[in-house]
């Protein structure tokens, strides 16, 4: 029930003046959302220059095994296993976590509910001192004794527990430490996330007026602080074996190691619905603006959402099919993986619904939302081959699942940023990005991405297994070397064309033609401020009056009507 | 600048102030973080036998007395939220200085507990028994102290007529702490 | 199709290669019809001067139907995908047909301890054999193998039988295979181990009966000792 709020014209309450905050109180210091907002959206995306790198470090091994990688030196097995651990971590915990949940949260929600800040800002401030922390231990762990943890992402013991057996004692501990410090931001994160959305609605705006990408991202957060516990636990523990001397999950003195997997992977599955969500949502508002249609059944998504959350709790062990579980559990978990696929079609369903009868316009915000679609279904029916688990005997630890996974995260993580940054870039910055940068940036981004990965399933297909620094070593595999040297093209191509959009990003940031408040012509709220909005958001917080979504409403002469026009 | 409450701090779309929200969210994150840790030790005493054997050697006297002083500094914070209620903050910031000093019994009780214990030689390291005693009390008198300090704080504050919605906040978070406690003294002290 | 890449080298390898094809039909039908539609879509509403979205919310019955029966239809088809799934996964890891020759596989950083039980058919016994990344085992025989590992956790697989499993330090997992063409073959280790997981490849040799039985009958320590020592008399 909305009660009425008599907006303050001064939203910081009483007559003094504000000066104006210096350079880095303003900037490095903030409490308002949307300068921590921006924090958590650069580091993430100066951390995906760092994953990208080596991701380009180890593929270039891969392909040309042995080489002096340029700008790298020689990937040495020690070093391979330690680039392929951090550049999963990091893409996973440094990348899409921050990008799409926490910056594009903290930007976002307030804005579109219609009011002046998170409500606990300070909170909010602590959360992204404590993720940068996390990101300072994780890059001192690269250059410790020992170098960086080389574990692979899952870290699973006793390999991570006993510095005899991974060589990389002190990084394993570091990277322990800064995903621990990763989650409590989050935890703190989602505490504002959640409060906020839920309660400082603008007045007049129903549950079922809430913009789509704000429901996802309340529903990510909940599953995010529901599944985390059991894996800050298991950390705990992970980390007293490697340091203080227990046997949690030591076998030799009582331990058990299939703990620590059932801790990890009842976060882990959990886990990529926290980053899939919001990147559907954003895809929800670009389409909808767009295609100058309703979003269609939005509370059929909605129920598709729940629903989804809440399964996804039940199918974790997939991920454990022949790790030596009772076999009789999977075939449990290889019911509720398969069953979690209708959710998902739905889902996928309903935006293509949207589409039709829809008057569809193809700029660059537009072009990156569509292609979320049309490569997250490749991700999503590989992983049916993945979650049947007879299947699964086959496919477990080889490169199909690697090539599932990044056309599932690869959309999320890279797609939905691209799609975010550039659909909200004026009113982030109140200036427009080059539309025609965008557009080659977009090509020769999705193009090369496929090349990468149709391969890989290929190479995966044949046997190809994961986390091998030299597939020369293996008579079966040499044939199929030559899916490894297009790959690693693929992946160059690619690299070539990112810096088109480092250009265009940060040449429109100083001097991109000034946007107006909304260029997109778009419905929610945050079209309305001012771009960019100033601290407080509005001089006087809006009144909603009809849902975010209603576009080419018959008779009436504009095609869109936003939501706190009152009539 | 930043000492002013945004707007969006003073409404309740959803019903419930925001503070109490949060709170509750707090809660539900440590209840999944404790769980973990709770559900793991259940599955590994399940499974070995030799858990039993050595859980025969928690002092099951000092446990109870610990639960009683954090039961009865519970009923203190109730008390507190009562005076709060009422609008009495000199009193609920005596009822939460009760509170604190049972917690901070509860402490000392544990350290002369641990510090016997570690003498008798189970250590962290003697068993996966002792491995998960030391680190889910550990774990929760952590909790513990931190919310000794926290209510120190809104006492402070109670003290002068500041901020009394935040005693009812703290008391909240202080069953949580006393409800973990319930299920850790019976995995680890009754059932022998 | 992944017999294309690699042959099928056991008993149930065609067995995981149909359900993979008859997974690949099926969503292979959903994907082409979703992204038919998705680009058709896109086409033919493309933005065209005078002609105006449709107002659809999506929430009547005549609209949601579009929604609805592909979504029933693509629970029948994982049903029939479930049941292919669980049937496969059960010849092959709940079911443990009686074994005609058992041998220990273990693991460690980083290489594979392959034992076999010798001529008298029984492990630890002085006759067994023990190779380093080299197996042998004879085509059309039923074996069981138990996996063990000295340190960490490792995984194993031969692909061209379809077959992987993980090695568990401080227990003993038992899987079956039959071998059903000769030849020589790679086994992997697709677990991460530490820096020498790469170098944990192995090969197995699938023997006709008269090649086992030589090749155990070279091996075998007492066969071998026997026959170089003096014939003695056994009380």
């Amino acid at each position: 029930m909305a009660e009425s709020i008599q907006a303050h014209p001064h939203p910081h309450g009483g007559p003094h003046a504000h000066e104006e905050p210096g350079f880095f109180r303003k900037y490095f210091y903030s409490t308002d959302h949307k300068i921590i907002a921006m924090q958590y959206l650069f580091t993430g995306m100066a951390m995906a220059l760092v994953a990208g790198f080596m991701s380009y470090a180890f593929r270039m091994q891969l392909a040309f095994p042995g080489m002096h990688v340029p700008l790298y030196g020689l990937v040495t097995p020690n070093r391979y296993n330690t680039l392929v651990t951090n550049h999963g971590a990091i893409m996973v915990f440094w990348v899409a976590m921050p990008v799409l949940l926490a910056g594009f949260a903290n930007y976002l929600i307030p804005l579109m509910i219609g009011c002046d800040d998170m409500v606990f800002p300070k909170l909010n401030r602590l959360s992204y001192q404590i993720f940068f922390l996390s990101v300072l231990v994780l890059i001192a762990s690269f250059v410790v004794p020992g170098g960086g943890f080389g574990g692979a992402w899952t870290s699973y013991p006793p390999l991570s527990s006993r510095g005899s057996f991974s060589l990389t004692p002190l990084g394993a501990s570091m990277w322990l430490v800064a995903v621990a410090l990763e989650f409590v931001a989050f935890l703190m994160g989602g505490i504002n996330f959640v409060t906020t959305a839920m309660n400082s609605r603008a007045p007049g705006m129903r549950m079922y007026d809430v913009p789509i990408v704000v429901w996802m991202i309340v529903v990510a957060s909940i599953l995010f602080m529901a599944s985390v516990g059991p894996l800050i636990a298991g950390a705990i523990m992970l980390f007293m074996d490697q340091n203080v001397g227990t046997a949690f999950f030591d076998p030799t003195r009582g331990g058990d190691p299939i703990l620590w997997q059932h801790l990890f992977w009842f976060f882990g599955h959990p886990e990529v619905y926290v980053v899939l969500l919001p990147a559907i949502g954003i895809t929800a508002e670009i389409i909808t603006v767009f295609s100058r249609k309703k979003l269609f059944a939005y509370k059929t998504v909605l129920y598709t959402v729940f629903g989804t959350g809440v399964l996804s709790f039940t199918v974790w062990a997939h991920h454990q099919f022949i790790a030596g579980i009772d076999p009789r559990m999977a075939n449990v978990f290889t019911i509720t993986t398969l069953l979690i696929s209708i959710p998902i079609a739905e889902m996928m369903f309903v935006y293509i619904a949207t589409l039709y009868g829809g008057s569809i316009t193809l700029a660059t915000p537009m072009l990156w939302a569509l292609a979320f679609i049309a490569e997250f279904l490749i991700g999503g029916v590989t992983g049916i081959f993945l979650g049947a688990s007879g299947a699964d005997i086959y496919f477990h630890d080889t490169y199909f699942v690697l090539a599932h996974f990044h056309y599932t995260f690869y959309p999320i993580a890279i797609i939905g940023t691209f799609a975010g940054v550039t659909y909200w870039f004026p009113k982030m910055f109140g200036r427009m990005m080059n539309d025609t940068l965008g557009k080659i940036h977009f090509w020769g981004t999705i193009i090369p991405f496929n090349f990468i990965f149709i391969p890989l399933f290929i190479f995966g297909m044949g046997g190809g297994h994961r986390r091998i620094y030299d597939f020369t070593n293996f008579p079966e595999l040499v044939p199929l070397q030559k899916y490894n040297v297009i790959a690693t093209c693929g992946l160059l191509v690619m690299l070539v064309f990112q810096p088109i959009f480092l250009f265009n990003f940060f040449r429109s940031l100083f001097r991109g033609p000034k946007a107006e408040k909304n260029p997109w012509k778009a419905n929610t709220l945050e079209w309305t401020a001012e771009s960019p909005p100033p601290h407080g958001n509005w001089p006087e917080l809006p009144t909603v009056y009809r849902g975010p979504y209603e576009y080419s409403v018959p008779g009436r002469e504009l095609d869109y009507w936003p939501q706190n026009a009152p009539n | 600048m930043s000492a002013a409450r945004p707007i969006a701090n003073t409404r309740s779309a959803a019903g419930m102030p925001t503070g109490r929200l949060a709170v509750w969210w707090v809660i539900a994150s440590e209840i999944v973080i404790f769980g973990g840790i709770i559900a793991s030790y259940v599955m590994f005493r399940l499974s070995h036998d030799a858990f039993t054997a050595a859980a025969a050697n928690t002092n099951t006297w000092i446990g109870a007395f610990n639960t009683f002083v954090l039961l009865t500094s519970s009923l203190f914070a109730v008390l507190g939220h009562k005076a709060a209620e009422e609008g009495n903050g000199p009193k609920a910031a005596r009822m939460l200085y009760l509170t604190s000093l049972g917690g901070l019994t509860f402490l000392v009780v544990k350290s002369f507990e641990w510090t016997h214990e570690i003498r008798e030689g189970f250590t962290i390291t003697s068993s996966t028994f002792w491995s998960f005693y030391y680190t889910a009390c550990g774990l929760h008198a952590l909790h513990v102290l931190g919310g000794v300090i926290i209510m120190l704080i809104v006492a402070a504050d109670a003290r002068k007529y500041l901020e009394l919605h935040r005693v009812e906040l703290i008391g909240i978070y202080w069953h949580f702490v006393d409800v973990v406690w319930i299920f850790l003294f019976p995995l680890l002290y009754i059932a022998k | 199709m992944i017999e294309s890449l690699l042959p099928q080298a056991s008993s149930y390898a065609h067995r995981i290669d149909n359900l993979f094809s008859l997974i690949f039909w099926v969503v292979g039908f959903w994907f082409v019809l979703s992204e038919a539609v998705f680009f058709w879509l896109i086409f033919r509403f493309r933005k065209r001067d005078g002609v105006r979205a449709q107002y659809i919310t999506g929430e009547l019955k005549s609209e949601k139907k579009w929604i609805t029966y592909p979504h029933l239809l693509v629970l029948v088809c994982d049903i029939f995908i479930i049941y292919g799934a669980i049937t496969v996964w059960y010849q092959i890891k709940q079911d443990l047909p009686p074994a005609q020759q058992t041998i220990r596989v273990i693991g460690q950083q980083w290489a594979w301890t392959f034992v076999d039980p010798g001529p008298d058919g029984k492990l630890d016994t002085p006759d067994d054999i023990a190779k380093v990344n080299e197996l042998h085992v004879q085509v059309d025989r039923l074996y069981h193998f138990t996996l063990e590992s000295k340190d960490v956790l490792h995984s194993f697989s031969v692909p061209v039988f379809r077959l992987k499993q993980d090695v568990i330090p401080g227990r003993v997992i038992t899987g079956w295979f039959t071998p059903t063409k000769t030849g020589e073959y790679d086994i992997q280790c697709v677990e991460i181990c530490g820096i020498g997981h790469g170098l944990m490849g192995a090969r197995i040799h699938v023997e006709t009966q008269e090649q086992h039985a030589a090749w155990v009958a070279q091996n075998s320590p007492v066969s071998v000792a026997a026959a170089s020592a003096p014939p003695a008399a056994q009380e």
